[in-house]
């Protein structure tokens, strides 16, 4: 890691703007339209979009600039915070993409690099920033949602291996996914929040299968996930035994806040509700709406300012702590409103389902909104999180 | 610019906070209420609060002022919305200094920003007209008369106009919005004070025939304009104080009060609403810091901002100070309980240089629909 004072940045972002003008192709300089299905996410079969994609994403991986803070010596690119902070400015400037979007990046790398073996981060985490493994999590069960540390499925201790067996729900793109991150109960009779540990599983292992669910927006990146005598060798536990719960934890308060900090992008509603509603003496037709609108936005932009303020505290060194689970909250309610009013500024074209995904894509994507508020730990979940680890108010006793 | 507080600005928000909570608690409110004070504000306290500085902190530092910034200002405001402090911040600080500032010739300032500044001189922005915020539906005319002009009209809602030294009264003048310095004591004014429901000051002004010279104008429309959306910033400021200082009694009144044997904060249909508040209350603090900013850096979009702000940051209040009072229970509607306090000053503070309505229609007529 390069030791960088205050006055060497100037020289770090000057370097830094040159190489990335140079490196980055054009077509990698503007905003990602259909997300997901534009994005270059990794894995053992990866699938570029465009060549543009490849070479940005590989001299990218190169520098170590897929992760930038984590360690060169799992292959990170060993920037400071400050360093961070200038790379995604000049990116910002010239409106350079990621190269790499990954549940490995957003949530198992960081646990990883808090929780793993020195075994563990010399594996994983370089395949995490080469983009070679495409990860996926296995958290809820269709027992265990909001209570999740009730979840059953049980990893027994046969000695040299641990069996697996029971079922996962809601594994975003585990039909895609390499492998997987989970929740195993590996103690059935300790209370049951100390009975969890974090396993890594490979899906090509014999005994796991998946099946897709159908949403109500007609599509989705879900499945479930069964395990079925999964035989998983002993290394590939993350931390202590029975002691994954603070993982999980703190595993999901990335989560919370990259689910919350998806919602700080600004969608330009004006401008969709001029073109659907059309202006009346240059005031939007419908005068409802058009308070609607106006809310929305002062709303999104409140939230993104939150967002930013809270990435530019952890800068300062401030710990942002129980803060994302509010990040959530008001992302995927503000996230659920923006759909309703689109739907309600389209009119009649907002009901529009049919087979073409593009024709019904305002319905669809409404539809789509009503996980935003569940997936990830629910609205109410989060407000209980907000009320007892950020006010302290007291538990109930029934 | 990132969005936290430099050093100095936290070091003056410490500052201000040990004062205010000290000099002038809530109870001091209540104190000037209960006398009906002649002042409506404690004049000792206002020129402690001149010597610490406070007046001088947007001037720049070429009439002797601190040159610190609207930041910095806007932690005093903070601060002073906490306490519920009843101050000429607001008229004289704030808004007195800004137009000056903004509008003023140098033989202005040089006269009047000294005087202001050490606390001597207490001014009032008489620029509404109508029932509600409508700061550009103005009857009031300045004619032309030998040197100078002659000002006719009424004025209503004046910020401390009842013991303003100097009005700054917006006018028609050939067919455009003009504002001129007029003194307190001129022929021709007469001042009705009004008690407001959150026991501070707004005048009733009535201006006949008063005069005024030519070079006591002090800019026009864009004046005025650029002030309100520093004077709606700075206010916001205000409001997110008195927010999270209403927002953390009730906070730990759901603690401490007990019902069917458990603290009434244990309930969930109370979490979830004080958890909802929280999350309400975080954008309102990033989003006042962001625009606070905005004023210091010359930001062209300092006019959508300040609609967006003060928008969001009356809607929360509202809510926040409401809550208060229902979750404080048969309590929060007694007048010896403080809550609501909190209450009454939102009300007013909320339709002060605009309310949610007036800010959701400026902010979609800028943004173009």
């Amino acid at each position: 890691m390069n030791p960088t004072i205050a006055g060497d940045l100037t020289a770090f972002r000057a370097e830094t703007h040159a190489w990335l003008d140079e490196n980055c192709p054009q077509s990698q300089r503007a905003p990602v339209k259909n997300g997901f299905d534009d994005i270059f996410a990794g894995g053992r079969n990866p699938h570029f979009h465009n060549e543009d994609q490849r070479v940005w994403f590989e001299r990218m991986r190169d520098k170590g600039w897929t992760a930038p803070t984590w360690p060169r010596a799992y292959g990170g690119g060993g920037l400071s915070p400050q360093e961070n902070k200038v790379l995604e400015e000049e990116m910002g400037k010239l409106g350079c993409r990621k190269p790499l979007w990954s549940f490995g990046l957003m949530m198992l790398g960081p646990a990883l690099l808090h929780y793993g073996s020195e075994e563990q981060k010399q594996k994983y985490i370089r395949e995490i920033v080469n983009g070679e493994i495409w990860w996926c999590q296995g958290y809820s069960e269709p027992g265990s949602g909001s209570d999740l540390a009730s979840l059953k499925t049980s990893a027994v201790d046969m000695g040299d291996h641990y069996l697996v067996n029971g079922q996962k729900v809601w594994t975003s793109y585990a039909d895609k996914a390499d492998m997987i991150f989970c929740l195993v109960r590996t103690d059935q009779e300790a209370p049951k929040h100390s009975g969890i540990s974090f396993l890594l599983i490979d899906m090509t292992w014999e005994g796991v299968s998946t099946r897709p669910i159908k949403l109500i927006s007609g599509k989705s990146p879900f499945c479930e996930t069964f395990f079925d005598n999964v035989k998983v060798p002993k290394e590939n536990i993350v931390g202590e035994v029975n002691a994954g719960w603070s993982i999980a934890k703190n595993l999901l308060t990335h989560e919370r806040s990259s689910i919350g900090s998806l919602f700080g992008n600004i969608f330009p509603i004006q401008e969709f509700a001029k073109d659907k509603v059309g202006l009346e003496n240059g005031k939007l037709a419908d005068p409802v709406l058009r308070t609607e609108v106006a809310r929305l936005m002062i709303d999104s932009m409140g939230l993104k300012y939150a967002i930013e303020q809270t990435i530019d505290e952890a800068k300062a060194g401030q710990q942002p702590g129980a803060k994302s689970s509010y990040f959530k909250y008001t992302g995927s309610e503000l996230n659920k409103t923006r759909n309703e009013l689109m739907v309600a500024l389209a009119g009649y074209e907002g009901l529009y389902w049919g087979e073409d995904i593009k024709e019904g894509k305002i319905a669809r994507d409404m539809c789509r909104t009503k996980g935003n508020s569940i997936e990830g730990g629910t609205s109410e979940i989060q407000l209980n999180v907000i009320a007892k680890r950020v006010l302290g108010l007291p538990t109930f006793k029934g | 610019m990132a969005l936290i507080l430099s050093e100095e600005e936290k070091m003056l928000k410490s500052s201000a906070k040990e004062f205010l909570s000290e000099r002038s608690p809530v109870e001091a409110l209540r104190r000037l209420r209960d006398s009906q004070d002649c002042y409506g504000y404690d004049r000792s306290l206002w020129m402690e609060m001149a010597e610490m500085g406070w007046t001088a902190l947007t001037v720049d530092e070429e009439y002797g002022g601190l040159g610190f910034g609207y930041v910095g200002l806007g932690q005093i405001m903070e601060e002073c919305g906490r306490t519920l402090t009843a101050s000429p911040m607001v008229s004289t600080a704030l808004l007195g200094t800004t137009v000056i500032s903004l509008g003023g010739s140098d033989a202005q300032k040089q006269a009047l920003l000294p005087e202001i500044m050490g606390g001597s001189m207490i001014t009032a922005l008489a620029f509404e007209e109508k029932n509600a915020h409508r700061p550009f539906d103005v009857s009031t005319t300045a004619e032309k008369s030998g040197e100078g002009y002659k000002i006719s009209g009424k004025k209503v809602f004046v910020l401390d106009g009842h013991v303003a030294d100097k009005l700054i009264v917006s006018a028609m003048v050939d067919g455009e919005l003009g504002l001129f310095i007029v003194d307190g004591k001129s022929e021709g004014i007469s001042i009705e004070r009004k008690f407001m429901m959150d026991s501070r000051n707004a005048a009733n002004v009535s201006l006949e025939g008063v005069a005024v010279k030519a070079d006591d104008r002090v800019g026009g429309k864009e004046v005025l304009e650029k002030s309100l959306d520093i004077a709606r910033i700075c206010l916001s400021a205000e409001m997110v104080g008195t927010m999270q200082e209403a927002f953390e009694r009730t906070i730990a009144y759901l603690k401490e009060r007990q019902q069917f044997g458990v603290p009434i904060g244990s309930f969930q249909a109370l979490q979830h609403r004080a958890a909802h508040m929280f999350s309400e209350i975080e954008l309102c603090k990033a989003m006042t810091l962001k625009c606070l900013q905005a004023i210091d850096k010359q930001d062209k979009y300092l006019a959508v901002k300040a609609s967006m702000l003060k928008a969001k940051v009356g809607e929360v209040l509202k809510l926040v100070s409401n809550e208060g009072v229902q979750m404080f229970g048969g309590i929060g509607v007694t007048d010896d309980e403080e809550i609501g306090f909190f209450m009454k000053r939102a009300r007013v503070a909320q339709q002060t240089f605009g309310d949610y309505n007036y800010h959701l229609d400026r902010f979609a007529t800028i943004n173009g629909f």
